[in-house]
């Protein structure tokens, strides 16, 4: 609860601070509010209930995962330093927003209300418009707003068409009232089906799930690379538990009914992501594509529903941000260092031997690709292991060998940077900024940390 | 928190069923659908995104009225601020686009590919 009003504070602050003080030392600021955010959460540890006339909901799960959010923006912020240098570019904005966009993210993994959730959709998502469209007078980032805009505003109606049946068949937008209709007759449960259809439909469409990820590859590609780090964690961690929340305390008596739609989702959007992502040859279609099928292993947990689904989920959601983020941290760094056509280039040959530019970025970059991948001794695979043992608990086996097939698939192209960064090549060396470093560094080692051990984290939940 | 401050349904309500306020919500709803996915011009498309959420509104207040629960109207009133900024985030996106290339028929936006 408390982090929700620091950054509500701090975003405003922050646009202040834009006025009086240099570009470059808005970045510290923002580290340092973000910081006061994280220790202000531990102000609600262990006093668990509702707030705010019902509301939100506060418990010691339920703060562990908004670290896991603040934490990713951190590290989204520490890859974002000298990125706006230039003279275009306007950092106190871009915090500002990333800050407030962090509110609706913290608002939609502790709503109790449809309300807040909604509130919490929008706030993340009218944040995000902005910010992928940041780019003013690059046309790519221009059609990619516009499309993320347009699909975004789509899915939140439809969301709220849900939300209206939803309310139609409960009387009351209280999560825990769709309980109430458990055992109406047909007639009362007709409105409620409905809901419970467009309310996935409408969350599925924002985590990017098959057949609702068509806009997510063009999305990625067109905004700018620290926006898009930002999207491919922080918004999907929220709606992911957005929808477990759902899934657990609204819908949880129909699960016969929606568990079945919902792994045919979670079989096509494995399939349609990993094999599409072999065709790509621009490293953020790449990782788009990759996104939306790790979107399908975290929806797994929905089907586990489990006492440990909540901890899995937790868990996969900080392995695949601390993966994804130091992947874009070192494109970042490398595409802004190799210019095609007066712009970065975007191709995976960009990777051509990094390993003799700057080894530490290779490494990293390996440690990355493997978490991704799911390649033992990493926190991805601990983090599949886990989703996949949940769903198989509920006896659907066909979706766990489908996971291990596809699995097999990515490893295809998650090996292709790998395989360019250890190339022979004469360019030179690459500078990187000390902040980004270490951001890197901490990404890697907790990546492998919680690969070695994962129930440090695990035995938190 | 909000207390039903009437116990029955108005009787100007009663004459008609609630049946024919989803009816005409859905139907409103499916227009707003339809046209997201047929037309091609920014602004169309953005109405028709409108006309989605203010069916979403008719519906609240309908359930709201025949329930005789304030909670679907206070709802509406946040569809309403929420869609307001909305307008402005994407009208400032379409004047974005139409500055840079001076249409904003989005069917020649495919510079993205992979």
């Amino acid at each position: 609860m408390y982090p929700i009003i620091v950054f509500s504070v701090s975003g405003l602050l922050m646009l202040f601070l834009g006025l009086s003080v240099n570009k470059k030392s808005l970045l510290p600021y923002n580290l340092l509010f973000m910081l006061v955010g994280l220790a202000s959460n531990f102000l609600d540890w262990n006093a668990p209930g509702l707030y705010f006339n019902g509301m939100l909901e506060i418990s010691n799960p339920i703060i562990l995962v908004q670290w896991v959010l603040i934490f990713a923006a951190i590290l989204v912020s520490g890859i974002s330093s000298r990125q706006f240098d230039d003279t275009h570019a306007y950092p106190a904005e871009y915090y500002a927003i990333m800050q407030f966009a962090l509110v609706g993210a913290l608002i939609m993994v502790s709503f109790q209300n449809l309300l807040m959730l909604f509130v919490g959709l929008e706030i993340l998502s009218v944040g995000l418009y902005v910010l992928t469209g940041s780019d003013k007078r690059n046309l790519r980032g221009n059609e990619a707003a516009i499309k993320y805009f347009l699909m975004g505003s789509f899915a939140t109606g439809i969301f709220l068409f849900g939300v209206a049946m939803f309310y139609g068949a409960t009387g009351s937008f209280d999560i825990s009232s769709g309980n109430s209709v458990a055992n109406n007759l047909l007639e009362g449960k007709m409105f409620f089906w409905l809901g419970m259809v467009f309310i996935f439909i409408g969350l599925l469409f924002k985590i990017s799930a098959a057949p609702f990820h068509f806009w997510t590859a063009d999305v990625y590609q067109g905004a700018p690379t620290v926006f898009s780090a930002f999207m491919a964690t922080i918004v999907k961690t929220a709606v992911i538990f957005a929808l477990f929340r759902l899934a657990a305390y609204s819908f949880n008596l129909e699960y016969e009914n929606w568990s079945k739609f919902l792994v045919i989702i979670i079989g096509l959007s494995m399939v349609i992501g990993n094999v599409t992502a072999v065709f790509q040859t621009n490293f953020k279609r790449v990782l788009a594509f990759s996104s939306i099928s790790q979107a399908g292993f975290m929806l797994l947990s929905l089907i586990g529903l489990g006492a440990q689904s909540y901890g899995n989920l937790g868990f996969y959601s900080l392995s695949y941000a601390l993966a994804t983020i130091s992947a874009f941290g070192v494109f970042l760094v490398i595409s802004s260092n190799t210019i095609v056509e007066g712009r970065p280039s975007e191709n995976i040959n960009v990777f051509d031997g990094l390993f003799s530019r700057n080894p530490d970025l290779a490494i990293i970059l390996l440690i990355s690709m493997l978490s991704l991948a799911g390649i033992p001794l990493t926190s991805g695979f601990w983090s599949k292991f886990f989703v996949l043992n949940d769903a198989a608990a509920k006896g659907y086996f066909w979706i766990l060998i489908l996971g291990v097939l596809m699995s097999a698939v990515s490893l295809y192209y998650y090996f292709n940077p790998i395989r360019a960064s250890f190339k022979k090549t004469d360019l030179g060396k690459i500078e990187i900024s000390s902040l980004s470093k270490y951001t890197l560094y901490v990404c890697a080692a907790l990546t492998i940390l919680f690969g070695i051990a994962p129930n440090i984290l695990r035995s938190l939940f | 928190m909000f207390e039903s401050s009437i116990d029955r349904i108005p009787d100007v309500f009663m004459k008609v069923p609630l049946v024919n306020f989803v009816l005409l919500a859905t139907m409103l709803f499916v227009i707003g659908i339809v046209g997201v996915l047929i037309r091609k011009n920014a602004i169309i498309i953005f109405m028709s995104i409108e006309l989605m959420l203010n069916a979403v509104n008719m519906l609240l207040i309908a359930f709201s009225s025949y329930k005789s629960d304030p909670n679907g109207q206070i709802f509406v009133f946040f569809i309403m601020a929420v869609a307001a900024a909305e307008v402005a985030v994407g009208l400032a996106i379409i004047v974005m686009i139409f500055r840079n290339i001076k249409t904003i028929d989005i069917s020649i936006l495919n510079k993205l590919r992979g």
